[in-house]
């Protein structure tokens, strides 16, 4: 296997190789950091670059993978300096560092995030080298019910995340999973909400969801307030130093190393992905270390170096499924399979045996960009930091527009267009009464998966619904789950009428 | 020399320049190729392929642009044709089996074959039963032994949803087996072939209805067995898999894939479009590509190809109907 991995470097290490991973790595990070471009439309953008370029197998994933890898660490800047996702999976990020960042720690919570996402994604890429031929075989063991019951978990652990009101919570999660419904129905085609028009079909994109809710609304809120200076606290916002202290990150390491874990782990399972990771990730960090809601959510480095290990562990767990069973696990990985074909390559079992230098190639080449990465994002934290210091005046303009080009050259239609501003308009009103974002955005993004594998569950048990409960891993799933739903009510009730003062804070971190 | 006669001159030049024929006329412009689907699937591959061909063989001059435009199972990007693009010249959009049976089925609104101009259809990929490597069920006739004892007792996986074409193959196994109530199948809708597959290998499902391209990376490993291949023979390439029908079971299943384009199009940029397909089929590059993607050569042109779309858009109807799927 080493010898594999040796190959591999050898393949990686051309000069031409080299230049195609740093120009991924840089242009990947760009397109991350912009609200909107996410991984999966960076890697789609480069798609024709690659094949006019006519470069070859090997140099065109090098590419594309490290638009990849950049793009997911990319997307914590814009999460950290403007409390935007840059892509989806960077949510969870927002919760503690954009806190971070108004309390002037902006400098050192991008360097502790890009450390975290270097930890995740190379421990990652290791469990690739490891694991991928027997990881198969646990994805395997997940059937439509096992599935079920991880979306439910997801939803149980929701209500402690992004505000104390468990209501609250609640209600924006419903919204979510009822969002999720609109469109044709996977199982039988029929149409659901969407009252004849055709743009509905396929359901709400959750890009544009994202890009209203969170980024159109801010635009709504300083139109409402209509205030000048640099974001945050007009103008006086510190970067801060750049380098977190030594005891800072030490605190961290126990953080991205269980944020690694859980991450891959996700991002193994087909359909998962580096949301639920990165999602994942953040609460089980803040129930382990911080279960009385004291520190997380108003600035916690563990809250920004949890999910950033995590979605970025989760990119490189999500390769597994695709490359061992051509079953990608995440919108990303579904584009890079496109590329796979295109290329005329076939993932699936027999990719390792078959085409050994192409896959070596791509894993030393995740090595090289995930290094090129870490030592392009620390020293350019200075340049990324520098973005606060623009006016709002300028800066609102420019998401607005951002958000405007980015859905339009996603999907080229000004009716998603309209759709978005609605949801901008729908973010601010949500904003006003203190319904957190990200329990909407989980619904959309898990409902329809979490729906049909009920439905399938369901129909091969001919209606009976013990199946949910009839394999060893679902009964494990739903005690993690039942715990994860129960532990932040009790220990949160008994804890708030201590601190009756927290409830002014609430939404913040949203 | 005044302008006017310049001009003529320049004219008559230019048209010397071009070739002579059909194609003289129309010269295709920033061609664009739709496909109507997300990238990976099987449209997106159609629109690929083809715009890569097309170019590399010299028969446009400008690169094509591939679009995907997702949405609505192919109804979204049949609409913006139909209803927005009716008169490009310079369009094409990939189409297969799919495409025909929501036309047929009626999913896309409005819609009947004369709405856009079938183009051609270059390549099939045959339907295929797989079971997993230690199931209880060594041939086609066990399972359909099974299905008629206990509809209920065998599960299918498929990647479409119910009604879609993955779904219509068992069931019209099952009506050549002698089943009488073929809706009563066991059918579980999985999105795509590939999350079909982990049903079937999970153990969450019995067989796998799918296209034989999707199965074979997991032939070769020996995680699977494929029970029967819906082709009038068997293939070249795959000797020792047995047709559906040497096992009693008239049933062909032949995934067709082509392109269609804008039915207000000028006959001339029709013309061109077919020849240029036709002349891109003739390429043993592009059959070596067809045969790494497992698709049978399976070509239709011009007035051939108006023919068949009416023929498979009729059988599907009426099968739909015969199974209860449409009114």
């Amino acid at each position: 296997m080493l010898s594999n991995l040796g190959d591999g470097f050898l393949i990686a290490m051309t000069w031409q190789n080299l230049l195609l991973a740093l120009m991924g790595c840089f242009l990947g990070t760009l397109m991350g950091a912009l609200p909107g471009l996410g991984p999966a439309n960076g890697v789609a953008i480069l798609i024709p670059i690659a094949f006019s370029l006519g470069l070859g197998p090997t140099a065109s994933l090098i590419l594309l993978t490290s638009v990849y890898y950049g793009a997911m660490y990319g997307g914590r800047i814009s999460s950290i300096l403007l409390n935007i996702p840059g892509d989806e999976p960077a949510m969870m990020t927002c919760l503690d560092g954009y806190p971070m960042a108004r309390q002037g720690l902006a400098g050192e919570a991008l360097t502790l995030s890009g450390i975290a996402s270097f930890v995740g994604a190379f421990f990652a890429t290791w469990g690739l080298v490891l694991l991928a031929p027997q990881l198969v075989k646990i994805a395997l063991l997940f059937g439509p019910a096992e599935y079920f019951v991880l979306f439910t978990l997801a939803f149980a652990t929701l209500g402690g995340i992004s505000s104390t009101n468990q209501a609250k919570s609640a209600f924006a999660a419903a919204l979510g999973l009822g969002i999720a419904m609109i469109g044709s129905d996977s199982q039988t085609g029929s149409q659901r909400f969407t009252f004849g028009e055709i743009h509905l079909y396929d359901g709400i994109d959750f890009l544009i969801a994202i890009v209203g809710l969170f980024a159109l609304s801010e635009v709504f809120i300083f139109l409402e307030h209509h205030k000048g200076g640099a974001v945050g606290n007009s103008g006086a916002m510190k970067i801060g130093r750049i380098m977190p202290d030594w005891p800072m990150v030490r605190r961290c390491i126990p953080t991205m190393g269980r944020g690694t874990v859980i991450g891959f782990i996700a991002g193994v399972l087909p359909g998962a992905g580096a949301s639920l990771g990165s999602f994942l990730a953040y609460s089980v960090e803040r129930s382990t270390v911080d279960p009385d809601n004291k520190t997380f959510g108003k600035g916690d480095p563990r809250g920004v170096a949890a999910p950033e290990a995590g979605n970025n562990a989760a990119s490189g767990g999500a390769l597994v499924p695709m490359l061992a069973l051509g079953v990608p696990g995440s919108g990303t990985t579904a584009v890079l399979l496109a590329v796979l074909l295109q290329l005329n390559i076939t993932p699936g079992p027999l990719l390792f045996q078959k085409n050994p230098d192409i896959v070596w190639g791509l894993i030393a080449a995740l090595f090289i960009g995930n290094v090129m990465l870490l030592l392009m994002n620390i020293p350019m934290v200075g340049l990324f930091t520098r973005v606060l210091l623009v006016p709002t005046r300028i800066l609102m303009p420019v998401v607005a527009m951002i958000s405007f080009v980015g859905i339009y050259s996603i999907t080229g239609s000004t009716f998603d267009v309209m759709l978005m501003v609605g949801f901008g308009l729908m973010g601010w009103v949500l904003r006003k009464l203190d319904v957190p974002m990200v329990p909407i955005i989980l619904g959309i993004l898990l409902g329809n998966e979490m729906e049909v594998n009920m439905r399938r569950a369901m129909t091969i048990s001919d209606g009976d619904w013990s199946i949910f409960v009839g394999s060893p891993l679902a009964i494990v799933l739903w005690v993690v789950a039942i715990a994860g739903f129960l532990a932040p009510i009790v220990v949160g009730r008994v804890l708030r009428r201590k601190q009756a003062a927290l409830s002014d804070e609430i939404a913040e971190g949203d | 020399m005044t302008f006017k006669t310049t001009f003529a001159a320049a004219a008559v030049l230019m048209t010397a320049l071009l070739p002579v024929g059909a194609q003289a006329e129309f010269k295709a412009e920033n061609p664009q190729c739709i496909a109507p689907s997300n990238p990976g699937g099987g449209w997106d591959y159609i629109c690929r392929t083809t715009a890569k061909y097309l170019f590399d063989l010299g028969l446009i001059d400008d690169a094509m642009q591939v679009t995907n435009m997702s949405g609505g199972g192919g109804g979204v990007a049949f609409a913006h044709v139909t209803k927005e693009r009716n008169e490009d010249n310079n369009l094409i959009v990939a189409a297969s089996m799919s495409t025909s049976a929501r036309i047929a089925q009626g999913i896309y609104e409005g819609a009947t074959k004369e709405s856009v101009h079938w183009l051609a259809t270059f390549g099939a990929e045959y339907g295929a039963i797989a079971v997993d490597a230690d199931s209880e069920y060594q041939s086609l006739n066990q399972i359909m032994d099974a299905i008629k004892a206990d509809p209920r007792s065998v599960g299918i996986a498929g990647g479409s949803s119910v009604g879609g074409y993955d779904h219509i193959k068992p069931m019209l196994l099952a009506q050549a087996a002698g089943v009488e109530d073929v809706t009563k199948l066991k059918y579980v809708a999985f999105s795509g072939g590939g999350e079909a597959m982990t049903g079937l290998l999970s153990g969450s499902v019995q067989a796998l209805s799918g296209d034989l391209s999707e199965m074979l990376g997991f032939l070769e490993s020996g995680d699977i067995r494929i029970v029967a291949i819906l082709s009038p023979e068997r293939l070249s390439g795959h000797p020792d898999i047995p047709t559906a029908k040497e096992q009693g079971y008239d049933v062909i299943g032949a995934n067709w894939r082509g392109l269609y384009m804008p039915a207000g199009a000028s006959d001339e940029a029709k013309e061109f479009w077919k020849n240029a397909i036709q002349t891109m089929t003739e390429s043993d590059a592009f059959q070596a590509d067809l045969k790494a993607a497992s698709i049978e050569p399976f070509n239709n042109f011009g007035a051939d190809m108006d023919a068949y779309a009416a023929k498979t858009i009729e059988d599907v109807r009426t099968l739909s109907k015969e199974i209860g799927i449409i009114q």
